[in-house]
C-alpha cells in the first residue's frame, strides 16, 4: 500500500492541498480529508466511466478506435469557419495551453465556464480594479469576514475552517472575527455567522450603495433600502468602518442576479471606499478548481481571461459577441469542440439548441449530458488523480496537481490528445 | 539552427567587456557559442558591412511575467485593443502595448536586440505562476528576483541577530523556488501597509515585528555576502515615488558603506528616478539626480538602473503595494492591490504620463539626469522598470535623448517652464557614444548580475549578437538621432545562442530560453536546523503545505542552475 501526503483535491476553488490518499494495486481506497466533496471525488471518480473513444453512427454512439476519433475532431475543426472550443475549467493549464494554441490555429473562438459564473466580476475588474489578498493574509489578519452572495458550507466545505471565519491565524484566532452574512435566504452558513442580513432578491446594489452612501455620511431618507432596516445598514456600515482587516467573499449570488457586473462595481467601490477607513479585501469565490488557472493562461498568452475570438488571426475580447452563450444563441459557430464541461446541463436552451444541431466533440473523462449530445467523445484522464498539471486556486496561488494511480489502459491526458489533434490539423491544413 | 557555424563579416564592433570600440572585426560563431575563427567555405557567411554589431542586450530589469503583471494583463483590456500582432510563420498571435502578452514580450525584445531580460520581483508563494509565464516567452533567457524585505522569517531572524540561519532560509527559498537574487521592495513597508499604514522613515519599527528598514537592508547585504550570490541585492528603497524622498535614498546607500570590501558593489538600487525627488509635497517636487549622482560618483559600493519615464500611456505595477494605493488615490482610477501571506504585497495602477503635467516632467529629466549625472557607465543601467516608466519598447528613445543633447532639448523646450527650472537637465552637455550605451544596456548589466558569458563578444561566450543597420563610423548620433532611434528600433539581425532569431526586424525563429537560477547551500548543519524551524511554523503562516511549496526542476522548461560565487570575505 502507498500512502501519498499532500495532494491537492480537483474539486472546487479552495485547491486544500493537505489531504491524504491511500493506494492499492492502483486503487484508490482511503482518503483522509475534512471534506465529504472531496473523499467522494476520490473514491468514486472511477465510476459511470466511458473509457472508449465514440463516434455516432446512424443516431447511436458506438465505440471506435483513438485515431478515428482524433481524425474526426480535426476534421471537424479544419473543416469549421467559425468553430467554438469550450470549457477548460477542469483540466490542468497545460491542457489550456494546448486549447488556446488550437483555437488560434483554426482560427476559432475560446472560451472557458467563467463566461457563465464570475464573468462579470472579471468585468468589474476591468472597470475598477482588485484590492484582493491571497487566503492566508485572511486568516492571519481579517477581523471581519462577509460573505454576500455565497455559501461556503456547502459549495466550500473547508473555506471557513482552512482560510476564513474558523481559521486559527498567527494575528487572529476564530473567536477574535466577526463573520456577516448577506443573502437572499438564511443559509446554512448565514447560520453560523454573527449577523444576518436578509436582502431582498436582485436588490443588492441598493444595498451596496446605502452602505457607501453612509460611510460618506450622507442621510438615507428611506426606512429599509432592499429590504433591510436602516438601522441594520448603518449597523453594518459600522462594523465594516471599524474593523482593523475586512474582507468580502462573494459568489453567484451577485454576478448572476440582476445587476450583474453592475452589482460587482458597487461591490468593488465599497471596498475602495472602505479602505479609506481601514484595510479592505474582496474576493470572488471560484468554483471549479482550475477555473482560475484558465483566466490566467488566457490572460498571459493572449491578453484577455476568457471569450477570446482568434477569427481574424489575433486575439479579440468582445463580451456579448464573442462569449460562448452568445456565439451558440446567435448560431455563429459552426463546430463545437468541449472540454472537461457540460454546457448542455447549464446552457441556456437557445444556445444548447445551435450547439446540438452542429458538429459537436467532447473530451472528458465522464460521458456528461453534453457528451450523449456529441458526434465524437474522447475520453480523457483525471487530473489530479490519474494526471499531473498545474492549477490556480481561486487567489491566484498556483500548485502542481498529483498524479496518484495510472489511468486506465489506453486513456490519455487531455494535453495528448490535444496535442494529437493539433498536430493533425496541422497536416490538414498543410493538405489543403 | 543551433549548430550551424556563422561568420559576421565586416561590421563595426562594440564590445566594451572587451575594450572593443568600433573596430571593423569579423563575428565568428559556432555551436551556439563565440569562436576564434571558423571555417568559410562551411559557413554561413554575413554580411553586415557597415553595420554595428554589439552583444545581444541584457535587461535586469523589466516586469514581464508572473502574477501582478498578468493582473495588469487582465484589467486592461484597453491596453490591448489598439496593438495587436497577427499570427504568421513561427510567430504566435498577442497583444501589446504596455502589458503585452507572453510571446509578444519575447519577440519585442528580439527585435530590439534583446536576448537576456530577468524578471525582478516574484512572490515566493505564486513564483510557480512566474515560472509558468517565463516558459512561454521564446528567445530570452531569463530569471526572477524572489521578494525577501517583508518576509516573516527574514524580518525575525534579522531582528534575532540570527544571520547565519537567515542566509541559511534563503538559500533553502532560492533553491526550492529556482530564484536568482535578492529582491526587496520597500523593506518593512509591505507588512506594515497589511494593516493599513505607510512607513514614512528609514528607521520607523515595523508593527508587530521589532524591526526598521534599515536593519532589514543591512541584514541582506551581509546574508548576500555569506550566501556569495552573483548579484548584489536588488533594492526598490522605502517612500517610493514621494516628494522629498532622495533623503531616503541617500540613507539607503549609507546605511550599508560600511560593509563593503573593495571595490565590489553590494547594493544596487533599482528605477532610482521614482526616488530621486525633492520638495515637500507634488507642487514644489524638485529634481535631486545631482545630490544622489554625487554619492555614486565618490562610492562604489552602490550599482543603480535610471526608470526612465516616457510621456503616454502605460500601467504601474509593484511589490509596493501602499506606493499604488497612494497614486490610486491621486488618479481615482483603476486600482489592484493583491498582498501575498508572509511574504509580500503587490499593487497595480494605470497611468498616462503627460508632458504638461509639471510632476511627470520633472520625473522625465530626472531619469536622464542620472544616467547621465553618473559619470561610470558601468554602474548606472538604462530601464524604464517596463512598464511602470514607460513599455521597453519605447528604449530606441531613450538611447536616442542620452546620445544627443539636440534630441533631449526638443523635449525639454515643450515642458512646463517651472519643471525645465527645477531640473539639472537643461544644463548637461554629455552625451553618451555607442561604447558608453553598449556598456549600459549590455556589458555592465551582464557583468553586475554575474553572467560571465552575456554582454560580450569574446570567445566563449554565448553567441547572443545584435546588429543594427548604422554605421556608427559615418552617423553622428548627436545630430542624427532619430536614424539611431530607428536602428535601435528594428535590429537588423538577433542572434541568440547561435541561431538567427530576427533578421531585418522580422522574428524568423523562436527557440526556447534557459531559466537562470541559484544553486545556493548554507552549511547543513545550519540548515537542517532551519528548516525544521520552517516546517513547524509553515503550517502556521501559509494556505499550503511544506511539501507543495517547493518547485521541482523539471518545471523549468530550459533549468540552468547556476553555482554562487565564493563569499567575500
Amino acid at each position: 500500500m502507498k500512502v501519498i501526503n499532500a495532494v491537492v483535491c480537483p474539486c472546487c476553488g479552495n485547491l486544500c492541498d493537505d489531504n491524504e490518499v491511500q493506494v492499492e494495486d492502483n486503487k484508490i481506497v482511503k482518503v483522509r480529508t475534512e471534506c465529504a466533496i472531496s473523499s467522494s471525488k476520490f473514491l468514486n471518480y472511477y465510476k459511470e466511466r466511458n473509457t472508449k473513444p465514440l463516434v455516432r453512427v446512424d443516431g447511436q454512439l458506438k465505440p471506435t478506435t483513438l485515431e478515428d476519433a482524433i481524425e474526426r475532431v480535426a476534421r471537424m475543426l479544419v473543416e469549421a469557419e467559425y468553430p467554438l472550443l469550450y470549457g477548460w475549467s477542469l483540466t490542468s493549464c497545460e491542457a489550456q495551453k494546448k486549447g488556446v494554441e488550437l483555437a488560434e490555429e483554426v482560427g476559432g473562438v475560446i472560451d472557458n465556464t467563467t463566461t457563465v459564473c464570475h464573468g462579470p466580476s472579471i468585468l468589474g475588474v476591468q472597470d475598477l480594479g482588485d484590492p484582493t489578498c491571497t487566503l492566508g493574509e485572511v486568516r492571519a489578519r481579517a477581523d471581519l469576514i462577509i460573505y454576500w452572495g455565497c455559501n461556503p458550507s456547502s459549495a466550500h466545505v473547508r473555506h471557513m475552517k482552512r482560510y476564513s471565519s474558523l481559521s486559527k491565524g498567527r494575528f487572529r484566532l476564530p473567536e477574535q472575527r466577526k463573520v456577516v452574512v448577506v443573502d437572499v435566504r438564511k443559509t446554512p452558513t448565514a447560520r453560523n455567522a454573527n449577523v444576518f442580513v436578509q436582502v431582498k432578491p436582485n436588490q443588492d446594489y441598493e444595498l451596496m450603495t446605502a452602505l457607501k452612501m453612509l460611510l460618506q455620511n450622507e442621510e438615507i431618507e428611506e426606512q429599509e433600502v432592499a429590504g433591510v432596516p436602516i438601522e441594520q445598514i448603518e449597523e453594518l456600515a459600522e462594523l465594516m468602518r471599524g474593523c482593523e482587516f475586512g474582507v468580502l467573499f462573494y459568489g453567484l449570488g451577485l454576478t448572476m442576479s440582476e445587476g450583474r457586473e453592475k452589482n460587482i462595481d458597487a461591490a468593488l467601490t465599497l471596498v475602495r471606499e472602505l479602505n479609506k477607513w481601514t484595510k479592505f479585501a474582496i474576493m470572488p469565490m471560484r468554483g471549479h478548481y482550475n477555473v482560475t488557472g484558465a483566466n490566467q493562461v488566457l490572460t498571459w498568452q493572449t491578453g484577455y481571461p476568457y471569450a477570446v475570438d482568434f477569427s481574424r488571426g489575433y486575439p479579440r475580447f468582445e463580451p456579448g459577441d464573442t462569449t460562448a452563450v452568445d456565439v451558440l444563441s446567435r448560431g455563429y459557430n459552426d463546430a463545437t469542440l468541449v472540454v472537461a464541461s457540460d454546457p448542455v446541463a447549464n446552457f441556456p436552451k437557445d444556445a444548447v439548441k445551435h450547439l446540438c444541431s452542429e458538429p459537436l466533440a467532447v473530451i472528458d473523462p465522464h460521458i456528461s449530458l453534453t457528451a450523449f449530445m456529441a458526434d465524437v467523445v474522447i475520453p480523457s484522464a483525471f487530473i489530479g488523480i490519474e494526471e499531473e498539471g498545474t492549477a490556480y486556486r481561486m487567489d491566484g496561488v498556483p500548485l502542481i496537481l498529483k498524479k496518484v494511480v495510472e489511468p486506465p489502459e489506453g486513456i490519455l491526458s487531455d494535453v495528448q490528445i490535444l496535442d494529437l489533434i493539433l498536430k493533425r490539423v496541422r497536416e490538414l491544413k498543410r493538405g489543403r | 539552427m543551433r549548430n550551424m557555424e556563422y561568420l559576421l563579416k565586416n561590421g563595426y564592433v562594440v564590445d566594451p567587456a572587451n575594450k572593443i570600440d568600433c573596430e571593423r572585426k569579423d563575428i565568428a560563431v559556432k555551436d551556439g557559442k563565440i569562436v576564434e575563427s571558423v571555417d568559410e567555405s562551411r559557413a554561413k557567411v554575413i554580411d553586415v558591412k557597415d553595420m554595428l554589431v554589439m552583444p545581444g542586450g541584457v535587461d535586469l530589469h523589466s516586469h514581464i511575467a508572473g502574477s501582478k503583471v498578468n493582473v495588469g494583463r487582465l484589467f486592461r483590456p484597453e491596453d490591448h485593443y489598439k496593438d495587436y500582432e497577427v499570427r504568421s510563420g513561427v510567430r504566435r498571435s498577442g497583444v501589446g502595448h504596455s502589458v503585452p502578452s507572453i510571446f509578444t514580450t519575447g519577440y519585442r525584445y528580439a527585435i530590439l536586440g534583446y536576448t537576456t531580460v530577468f524578471e525582478p520581483a516574484t512572490p515566493p508563494l505564486k513564483t510557480l505562476h512566474t515560472h509558468d509565464e517565463l516558459n512561454d516567452i521564446p528567445i530570452l533567457d531569463k530569471a526572477c528576483f524572489p521578494l525577501f524585505g517583508n518576509n516573516w522569517f527574514v524580518m525575525e531572524y534579522i531582528r534575532d541577530g540570527k544571520l547565519e540561519e537567515c542566509a541559511a532560509y534563503i538559500a533553502w527559498l532560492m533553491r526550492s523556488i529556482k530564484g536568482y537574487a535578492i529582491k526587496v521592495v520597500d523593506p518593512g513597508g509591505v507588512e506594515t501597509w497589511k494593516w493599513g499604514g505607510t512607513v514614512q522613515d528609514f528607521d520607523q519599527e515595523v508593527p508587530r515585528f521589532g524591526i526598521t528598514p534599515r536593519e532589514i537592508v543591512r541584514g541582506l547585504v551581509k546574508v548576500n555576502k555569506l550566501l556569495g550570490l552573483p548579484h548584489p541585492i536588488h533594492v526598490h528603497a522605502n517612500q517610493l515615488g514621494m516628494p522629498g524622498n532622495y533623503k531616503t535614498t541617500l540613507r539607503t546607500m549609507d546605511a550599508v558603506k560600511d560593509l563593503a570590501t573593495g571595490d565590489r558593489p553590494i547594493l544596487h538600487l533599482t528605477h532610482v528616478q521614482f526616488n530621486a525627488y525633492g520638495g515637500v509635497d507634488y507642487l514644489s517636487i524638485s529634481s535631486h539626480a545631482d545630490d544622489i549622482a554625487d554619492y555614486v560618483n565618490k562610492n562604489p559600493h552602490v550599482t543603480m538602473d535610471i526608470g526612465q519615464v516616457i510621456f503616454g500611456d502605460t500601467t504601474t505595477m509593484t511589490a509596493d503595494g501602499p506606493f499604488e494605493y497612494k497614486l490610486f488615490n491621486l488618479l481615482r482610477g483603476k486600482w489592484a492591490n493583491a498582498d501575498v501571506e508572509v511574504e509580500t504585497g503587490a499593487g497595480v495602477v494605470p497611468i498616462t504620463y503627460s508632458r504638461s503635467n509639471y510632476v511627470h516632467a520633472v520625473m522625465w529629466c530626472i531619469g536622464l539626469e542620472l544616467a547621465l549625472l553618473i559619470k561610470d557607465p558601468w554602474r548606472v543601467f538604462i530601464t524604464t522598470d517596463h512598464p511602470n516608466g514607460g513599455p521597453f519598447t519605447e528604449y530606441p528613445r531613450v538611447f536616442s535623448w542620452l546620445m544627443s543633447k539636440k534630441a533631449r532639448e526638443r523635449v525639454l523646450k515643450r515642458l512646463p517652464r517651472l519643471a525645465r527650472a527645477r531640473t539639472n537637465l537643461k544644463d548637461i552637455d554629455r552625451e553618451y557614444t555607442f561604447y558608453e550605451l553598449a556598456i549600459s544596456t549590455r556589458a555592465a548589466t551582464a557583468k553586475i548580475l554575474g553572467l560571465s558569458n552575456k554582454g560580450h563578444l569574446g570567445v566563449g561566450a554565448d553567441a547572443d549578437i545584435a546588429v543594427f543597420n548604422i554605421n556608427p563610423k559615418e552617423v553622428n548620433p548627436s545630430v542624427d538621432y532619430k536614424l539611431v532611434r530607428q536602428a535601435f528600433s528594428r535590429a537588423y539581425l538577433t542572434m541568440k545562442d547561435g541561431e538567427i532569431v530576427v533578421k531585418d526586424g522580422e522574428i524568423v525563429a523562436a527557440p526556447v530560453g534557459r531559466t537562470y537560477w541559484v544553486n545556493t547551500k548554507a552549511p547543513k548543519d545550519v540548515e537542517d536546523v532551519v528548516i525544521s524551524e520552517v516546517k513547524k511554523l509553515f503550517e502556521e503562516y501559509y494556505t499550503v503545505r511544506f511539501e507543495n511549496y517547493y518547485i521541482p526542476e523539471s518545471y523549468l522548461a530550459c533549468s540552468a542552475p547556476i553555482q554562487p560565487l565564493e563569499p567575500a570575505g
